[in-house]
């Protein structure tokens, strides 16, 4: 093994490799694109764990729900087929599940394998930890999400009615998500408990947020009780931008969408901050 | 040199929530340059001092300062000055090492230009350069351990700490990563080292901190603790022992079987004499050494001294 020192035994400086000083956001900047440049490559080394298994299970509601079922209900809500009505919920339920499916393993995984003190240790502020691992949930949301809206178009027509509306409720809703996600791996003990919000929360929420039906559709209580749940203000706010049509007001769905951004963040930081689950 | 020492350590203290007190206020000061040993037995509370200088473990007193860089108030700007390799295997491993590096460097907010040069360079002095593009989980465990050093190079720190560092490693890869160590340290980083292999110690450290159920117990130069050992064992391989082992004034004997012996003497107590006397009740001595290194003698005197003390103490 070789060292440091030159022939001579002398030491040599210059066999240093000294980046130029550089500001505090400037290595900030490098720290968040390692992170998010880090998860990208993961999410594509085992794209068969991330990307293939939601496109079929989607294609499966499709030919199901949309074709077979969908076929006999006729129209619903604006004169739009039900295949129409449910490819946006079903495109925001792959980009949810997969945006809080992707962070909480992938930084549980790091904490498992302790792989998480490499950051841990370095001068990168939390927000950056935070902000990298979300990037890249989203990205696979995003991925994931454009992937099924392809699959869609093989089933039906679609337009989008409010371009600005669809690309924030669907960056809105995998941010949610995906700080969620992390909160829960944070909180994480052992693989099982990251199964478990998506199996007993994640799922029921989903499933019960206007994914398949419109809410006006339920009578009272479970349509004010439908009105608590957070993903149905993200999938009729999606829906509104790809078919203008929502059963809540779109304002009131951004109000309640930054609510939890900012809510879920404040607790991500706090817990980095204070090392829950991370530091002794 | 700048007169900063390298690190302080101000009544440092950790209790864990279960109630441990892993280190009751300890206090020490690393010069610069300084190639630093910190022993103690298992539990002693190395590990959490070395967790709370990389900001993996919070203290719940005292502070630290790095290069006079508070860890408790200037965390970011502290961990910039720190290289660390740790005792556990904590990298991920079904990336490869020259991605580890990188990725290193990049929380470093080392540029990816930059990082990939260090990384070349340090995996190729640790000869990992043709296992960079192989997944690291597929690397042998001296190789890991290697990996773990130039990873903690990637930001080329002022301060080296190395945890364990050749634990389970075989003598021919310890020996190269004590030189490799050696010449980061020529080259001015200052390190500190934990390690239960005390010939270690005693071959690289010129300074040397022992701790024991939390507290510093010794914490001196080299030359000054070797020093004052003031016996030493030797062992003597002989051709045999034909009648009574021979009394000798500072010297006890002991016959360990009919071809070996064990003889505790006084440093200052001769070994001419001894030999002398050996041959003369007809011994013939074939080889000799040392029973343990010295540092090892001391280290056990040292920290079962305590323990005696401390019993004395609770009765």
């Amino acid at each position: 093994m070789s060292t440091p020192t030159s022939a001579s035994g002398e030491h040599n400086p210059s066999s240093r490799v000294e980046p130029k000083r550089m500001s505090n956001t400037a290595t900030n900047l490098v720290a968040l694109h390692t992170i998010v440049r880090r998860e990208i490559v993961r999410i594509m080394r085992i794209w068969t764990q991330t990307l293939i298994p939601p496109a079929i299970t989607m294609t499966l509601y499709f030919v199901i729900f949309g074709k077979l079922i969908g076929s006999r209900i006729g129209t619903i809500q604006g004169g739009y087929s039900y295949m129409q009505y449910i490819v946006p919920g079903l495109v925001m339920m792959s980009i949810i599940t997969n945006s809080y499916g992707n962070i909480s393993s992938s930084f549980f995984g790091a904490k498992f394998s302790r792989a998480v003190e490499e950051m841990l240790v370095s001068p990168m502020p939390n927000w950056v930890i935070l902000l990298g691992y979300v990037t890249g949930a989203v990205t696979r949301g995003l991925v994931v999400g454009t992937l099924v809206l392809l699959i869609a178009l093989f089933f039906t027509s679609l337009h989008v009615a409010h371009p600005l509306v669809t690309f924030f409720s669907v960056l809105l809703g995998a941010t949610i998500f995906s700080l969620a996600g992390f909160v829960n791996a944070v909180y994480a003990k052992k693989f099982d408990d990251i199964a478990l919000v998506p199996t007993f929360v994640l799922t029921p929420l989903t499933y019960l947020g206007g994914v398949f039906y419109s809410v006006n559709m339920l009578g009272e209580p479970w349509q004010a009780i439908s009105r608590a749940n957070p993903i149905l203000y993200m999938v009729n706010a999606f829906r509104f931008g790809v078919l203008g049509i929502s059963d809540v007001r779109i304002g009131v769905a951004f109000v309640v969408m930054l609510a939890f951004v900012a809510g879920l963040s404040i607790v991500a930081l706090q817990l980095l901050k204070r090392g829950v689950g991370l530091r002794s | 040199m700048s007169s900063v020492p390298a690190l302080v350590v101000d009544n440092l203290r950790k209790t864990y929530g279960n109630g441990v007190e892993a280190l009751k206020g300890i206090s020490l000061t690393v010069q610069q340059g300084d190639f630093f040993a910190l022993l103690g037995p298992n539990g002693a509370g190395k590990s959490t001092l070395i967790g709370i200088l990389s900001s993996l473990v919070n203290s719940t007193g005292g502070d630290a300062r790095i290069f006079g860089v508070s860890v408790n108030q200037q965390r970011n700007e502290a961990m910039k000055l720190i290289g660390l390799v740790p005792q556990e295997i904590n990298f991920n491993q079904f990336e490869k090492p020259f991605d580890i590096c990188v990725n290193e460097a990049g929380f470093y907010g080392i540029p990816r230009k930059i990082a990939a040069q260090r990384a070349e360079k340090y995996l190729k002095e640790l000869r990992l350069w043709d296992k960079a593009q192989h997944q690291a989980r597929m690397l042998s465990g001296g190789m890991k351990r290697r990996l773990m050093i130039a990873r903690a190079m990637m930001n080329e720190p002022k301060l080296l700490i190395l945890d364990e560092p050749t634990a389970g490693v075989d003598i021919e890869i310890r020996r190269s990563m004590w030189q490799f160590v050696s010449g980061i340290n020529a080259a001015g980083t200052t390190v500190i080292l934990t390690t239960h292999y005390l010939e270690e110690a005693e071959q690289l450290c010129r300074n040397i901190a022992i701790i024991d159920h939390g507290t510093i117990i010794e914490n001196t130069t080299m030359k000054r603790l070797l020093a004052s050992l003031d016996v030493e064992t030797f062992v003597f391989d002989v051709a045999g022992v034909p009648g009574p082992l021979p009394a000798m004034s500072g010297v006890a004997i002991r016959k360990v079987d009919e071809h070996t012996l064990e003889a505790e003497m006084s440093r200052d107590h001769d070994l001419n004499s001894l030999f002398a006397t050996l041959s003369s009740h007809g011994i013939t001595v074939t080889s000799m050494r040392n029973k343990t290194n010295r540092l090892e003698e001391l280290f056990v005197r040292l920290v079962e001294g305590g323990r005696e003390s401390g019993k004395e103490k609770a009765a």
